[in-house]
């Protein structure tokens, strides 16, 4: 049993004691979907040129990253209590692997992600949501969100890590809620004026739901996959240097 | 507390310096600590205690200074240190969403102890600290005198050879710092080494085998309870006598710097060693009863700590009622 493993289990028993946490974060995004869906849905369905039921469609991929954008807050949480609690001293004195705490906050937010995203895709596909994605598409679709989950959870140990408390920790990572906003998550950036539509298209968030909505819905990928998958690498690979960089310091207090 | 004699030092250090930013924390500290023995740090809050135990645990790097911990260098073998030590902070480092046997578990899998010993181990420690009716209790429920408790059971799953306490009963109450120290007094039995802070003089004297005062982040005085005592004035007999006359003829040819007519006592200078107790008892009548008043820690912190609130007053344990103390020998 590696010491990554075993923290991981450790999440998974947070996880399981503190299940109003991931009710939450399943609350949220599910609450936002049928606002949307029911309130707005009519009238942005018809500028769609379809109707509320257009609208579902066009919606769902923008709330899944909603959920993931969400559910990692959860960690900056989870991380900042660690590191302003009196465990982490007792961790960083023991002879166990250096970053194995934050991979098994890694882990146990993947889980965590991962059950926010069935139960959103549950209530999506219960009031209309049509994919007509074949075995493939979904398997590709998972292995996205992993991906997109993956880079966010690192971004928001770094987060949780740099905050100096626990309410500064669940506050930063809120931007990543807007991001899809922001985007092309809930009405096409080209009815945007065109200071934000230049952001909206080429925000790292765009191209992720763009890649969705295609696998999904078979609407055209284009270059999107790509982009969407390298925007993942950089946002891990900054992430997990900047949290690896904080962890060193922030205990060197 | 001095079952072992050895020379093995489990801690050895010279000229340790920290600072953070401008402000100087630990300004050149050299000391030694004799394996299988209690050593206290005894200091005021921001003495710089919890700094120098957080080096020594591997927590911060310090400055400078040569340091040795459990036989491997600080600097070049830190993970060495980390298999040999336990720490229990100031804070109790516990999980309190988990339970706990979680907790125990927990420590036992990151010592990679095997499925049979750590499972026997969760169980004796259990035992030990007298947590059984709460083992299945998520943290957050124990009072703080368990998660202190819990708090060491952690600490000692590992079995560390040494052991850092910060201020283990900092905020518990009386009975649960007597039970803290009598868990301290077993380790030792054990040939655990264990390095405390505190500031609570009583506890150092209760439980180390040496004492450092730590102050401004400089060592001001070292050596064992009874050394430090007997390096600061203030020792003194006092004598009780059964009826008036006699506490006259005694105080007629005594050097008396206190008497007290109702209580009919007289208090005489005197270090308590045998020759000095024959010589006041040579030049008088027997006395009802006689004790000897030794400085207790605090006399000896605030002489060296040049911290005293009234300097004129000589220390005196009888008008020190704010203090915790030990009861007085009487002989």
């Amino acid at each position: 049993m590696t010491d990554s493993w075993i923290m991981f289990r450790r999440q998974l028993i947070h996880l399981k004691r503190y299940p109003s946490l991931t009710i939450m974060l399943i609350g949220l995004p599910v609450i936002f979907l049928l606002l949307f869906v029911y309130v707005f849905g009519g009238a942005v369905g018809a500028g769609l040129g379809g109707g509320r039921h257009a609208y579902v469609n066009y919606l769902t991929p923008g709330i899944l990253l909603f959920t993931v954008a969400g559910a990692v807050a959860g960690t900056a949480i989870s991380v900042a209590m660690d590191m302003t609690e009196g465990i982490v001293d007792r961790f960083r004195s023991m002879a166990i692997t250096r970053s194995s705490l934050l991979t098994g906050h890694v882990l146990g937010s993947l889980v965590q992600n991962f059950l926010a995203i069935a139960a959103v895709l549950a209530v999506a596909l219960l009031i209309g949501f049509r994919p007509n994605a074949g075995p493939l598409e979904w398997l590709a679709l998972l292995g996205l969100l992993t991906a997109v989950a993956f880079a966010l959870t690192w971004l928001a140990v770094a987060l949780g890590i740099a905050a100096d408390s626990v309410e500064t920790a669940s506050n930063t990572p809120m931007f990543l809620s807007l991001l899809p906003f922001l985007g092309s998550g809930f009405v096409p950036t080209d009815t945007m004026p065109s200071a934000l539509r230049a952001f909206a298209e080429n925000q790292p968030f765009t191209p992720i739901i763009e890649t969705i909505r295609g696998l999904l819905l078979g609407t055209g990928i284009g270059h999107s996959g790509y982009i969407a998958l390298a925007w993942c690498a950089g946002i891990s690979l900054v992430s997990y240097l900047w949290a690896r960089r904080g962890f060193k310091r922030r205990a060197a207090r | 507390m001095t079952a072992t004699v050895t020379t093995r030092p489990a801690i050895s250090l010279a000229g340790l310096r920290k600072s953070f930013g401008d402000t100087t924390v630990l300004d050149g500290i050299d000391l030694t600590v004799t394996e299988g023995t209690v050593f206290a740090l005894l200091g005021p809050n921001g003495a710089g205690k919890t700094t120098m135990v957080r080096i020594l645990a591997t927590l911060i790097p310090p400055d400078a200074g040569s340091i040795r911990v459990a036989g491997h260098d600080l600097t070049r073998e830190p993970d060495r240190i980390r298999a040999a030590i336990g720490l229990t902070g100031q804070f109790a480092a516990v999980d309190r969403l988990m339970t706990v046997r979680e907790n125990l578990q927990l420590m036992a899998d990151l010592n990679h102890l095997g499925r049979t010993e750590s499972r026997r181990r969760v169980a004796r420690l259990i035992e030990r600290f007298d947590l059984g009716a709460s083992a299945g209790k998520p943290v957050s429920l124990l009072s703080g005198g368990q998660q202190r408790r819990l708090d060491l059971a952690m600490t000692l799953t590992g079995d560390p050879r040494l052991i850092f306490l910060d201020e283990p009963t900092t905020g518990l109450d009386p009975r649960s710092r007597h039970d803290m120290w009598q868990i301290v007094r077993e380790m030792v039995a054990e040939g655990v080494t264990v390095f405390l802070t505190t500031q609570y003089l009583e506890e150092a004297d209760q439980l180390a085998d040496r004492i450092a005062l730590l102050d401004h982040g400089r060592i001001v005085a070292e050596g064992t309870p009874e050394e430090l005592k007997r390096r600061i004035p203030g020792g003194h007999l006092l004598l009780r006598f059964l009826d008036p006359g006699a506490l006259n003829a005694a105080a007629a040819v005594l050097d008396v710097t206190h008497r007290d007519d109702g209580a009919l006592t007289l208090q005489v200078p005197g270090d308590g060693s045998v020759n000095s107790i024959r010589e006041v008892l040579d030049r008088i009548h027997e006395p009802a009863e006689l004790s000897i008043h030794t400085p207790d820690l605090d006399d000896v912190f605030f002489t060296f700590t040049n911290k005293r609130p009234d300097t004129d007053k000589r220390p005196d344990t009888n008008k020190r009622p704010d203090t915790d103390k030990k009861p007085e020998e009487k002989r």
